[in-house]
């Protein structure tokens, strides 16, 4: 144990110049240690949601729902009202939330295996009915927390602990394009696809996170910003690797892209 | 309010309504269907949230939701729906969050048929989802029943924070029967302070059913089972009919229950002295009530239109005191009152000859 002795002489401090403040952690994201992987894009699309929040004044009037998935914590991160979602189910969760709560921004945080492959029916039934919510979709190509099985997004070729010898399209199908599907549905007033890949892509990503949040303010039907992130522990690669991967692998069978942005976004965005 | 007749399932959506129910979600599935339509046309003229979910998974997610915002909110299904909703029930049991589902049983397993039937009495009373947990169960044996424990339901729900299931089968859902409603109630006064509406003025709240620690999720099974030791105090229900100086006791539910009044008056006009217990909370199921009655009786007989599901807590109540007898019909069959009053003047009989001490003849099926 250390004493400290009051005698002790007190360091010498000039007051602080009068600076201003140029960066902070923003009001919407709870300052606590996130459980995320070196290199993992959760933590960093969790940051882009929580400013998206702080710009738009909604904190306190904004509900997320959290997945099955390594954004089962999603919750903890965020400092607003969260609920979390069965396996898949987000969207219908959501949806009761927003039917009994109209004036609130609500909004599902999803995986891929989440969305795409146990969760394709209450997204794609949401998407129908319009519901007016906002989907954070990250796509990363793998299952994460049950550690890098086989998503419907994985790669052709690309080796998991479930397709060991690298998806074969034969048995195992092709990668899904849920957001370019959900793009042809008429309840959806704005789906896009963005990536985690570079600090510029990360900033359009934001800007797509804002457009969505504002289809919902504005009332115009469901809202998705599907995003690329990366996995670096179920990838075997390094964090700097795992963005390579991204831009050299994900992106051509992902392409960066607008499928759908409601006319009435556009001319307020 | 005057008398007027209903159908069971209409009756049981009125019900709702009038208890002050915010969120109807569902999908249709025979025989309890007609208690969606009928919120389909009731709920929006109000001006409160009907949905038809695409599947009874998403309905019951959509219900978890709502509930989770502190709405009172429901759905509506018949088993095969049920079993899809198992999924959602046990995340909202570990949530609490409140909610009120409503069970129209048909003949199982698999696809079976839209006939009634009690084969779900194990899946709502004893696994209703993974997990340790108990929904209150609700059996009502009339219409006028049925709409008095709806009306009662959101109460429950609320006082708890627990799922209450409404049981019935095919027959309360399409019979006709006169019924007085009870008086509207107005729309649920402030948001309850565990729910979650957005974080205004105060700390943020979140609802979750994720307790990574052991030693944690162990103290959130120990707060649940401590609720479930109050309801199981404080919500038995139950009915005795002609019991005070009965000697033989038919235990019976529900669509069954109400056979068996009549089965009982006969085999009493044939000199036996019958009685009936009509367990009305099939979890809590009342075992003290019915243990208390046992002592008097020369035999029991347990009457069910499954296989023998409730025949186990009548079991754990007469622990081997009287003989005990069992008549099931199944998929969907009704046992008629000449058939139970047969069953109740032939253990009598048994009995009297000394053929029947002590063997216990526990499954009866008809030939």
């Amino acid at each position: 144990m250390t004493t400290l002795s009051l005698e002790a002489p007190l360091r010498e401090v000039s007051a602080p110049p009068q600076m201003e403040i140029v960066y902070a952690p923003p009001a919407a994201l709870a300052d606590v240690p996130m459980h995320y992987c070196p290199g993992c894009s959760h933590g960093a699309i969790h940051r882009l949601i929580a400013e998206v929040v702080d710009e738009l004044a909604i904190r306190e009037r904004t509900l997320c729902v959290a997945p099955v998935g390594c954004a089962v914590f999603a919750y903890k991160y965020f400092n607003f009202d969260s609920c979390e979602a069965a396996h898949g189910r987000a969207p219908a969760m959501a949806t009761g939330l927003k039917r009994v709560l109209p004036d609130r921004i609500i909004f599902t945080y999803q995986g891929d295996g989440d969305l795409a492959s146990i969760g394709a029916n209450e997204i794609l039934h949401a998407s129908l009915r319009g519901e007016p919510i906002s989907v954070i979709f990250v796509n990363n190509a793998v299952y994460g927390m049950t550690g890098g099985q086989m998503a419907p997004t994985t790669l052709v070729g690309m080796k998991t602990t479930s397709s060991p010898l690298g998806r074969d399209p034969l048995t195992q199908g092709r990668p899904i394009h849920i957001t370019e599907m959900l793009a042809t549905i008429p309840g959806v007033a704005y789906a896009v696809r963005r990536s985690m890949h570079s600090a510029a892509e990360i900033r359009k990503t934001k800007k797509a996170i804002r457009l969505a949040f504002q289809a919902q303010l504005q009332g115009l039907g469901l809202s998705i910003v599907e995003v690329l992130a990366a996995c670096p522990t179920n990838w075997r690669l390094t964090p700097i690797e795992a963005l390579d991967f991204i831009r050299d692998r994900m992106l051509p069978e992902y392409p960066i892209g607008d499928f759908k942005v409601d006319e009435r976004l556009r001319e307020k965005g | 309010m005057a008398r007027a007749l209903w159908k069971g399932n209409e009756a049981l959506a009125e019900a709702a309504i009038r208890a002050g129910v915010d969120a109807f979600f569902g999908y249709p599935i025979t025989p309890q269907t007609e208690l969606l339509e009928y919120m389909a046309r009731r709920m929006p003229e109000l001006g409160r949230v009907f949905l038809q979910a695409e599947s009874e998974i998403a309905a019951i997610n959509m219900v978890y939701g709502a509930a989770c915002a502190g709405a009172r909110a429901m759905t509506s299904s018949s088993s095969p729906g049920i079993s899809l909703m198992q999924e959602g029930l046990s995340y909202i049991a570990c949530s609490e969050a409140p909610c009120v589902v409503v069970d129209i049983m048909r003949g199982g397993p698999g696809l079976g048929n839209i006939q009634p039937s009690q084969a779900d009495y194990f899946q709502l009373t004893r696994s209703a989802g993974h997990g340790d947990f108990h929904p209150l169960v609700l059996a009502p044996a009339t219409l006028q029943e049925a709409v008095d424990l709806m009306y009662a339901s959101f109460d429950l729900a609320f006082k708890y924070r627990t799922i209450v299931i409404i049981a019935g089968d095919g027959a309360l859902g399409q019979m006709m029967e006169p019924v007085e409603m009870p008086p509207m109630r107005p729309p649920a006064p402030d948001r309850p302070d565990w729910a979650v509406f957005g974080a205004k003025g105060r700390p943020p709240r979140a609802i979750t059913s994720l307790y990574l620690d052991a030693e944690e999720l162990e103290q959130v099974n120990q707060r649940l089972q401590a609720k479930l030791k109050v309801i199981a105090a404080n919500e038995q229900r139950w009915e005795c009919h002609l019991t005070e100086d009965a000697e033989y006791l038919v235990v019976a539910f529900g669509t069954v229950a109400r056979i068996a009044k009549s089965a009982v008056r006969a085999a009493r006009a044939a000199g036996v002295r019958a009685g009936l217990f009509r367990p009305i909370s099939l979890w809590p199921y009342p075992s003290e009530a019915l243990s208390k009655l046992i002592g008097q009786m020369r035999g029991v007989l347990v009457v069910e239109m499954n296989a023998g599901q409730m025949l186990e807590d009548v079991r754990m109540a007469v622990c081997g005191r009287t003989p005990l007898r069992f008549l099931g019909r199944m998929g969907g069959v009704i046992p008629m009152p000449d058939e139970i009053a047969a069953e109740i003047v032939h253990m009598a009989r048994t009995h009297q000859r000394g053929n029947g001490h002590g063997a216990q003849r526990l499954l009866q099926f008809k030939e």
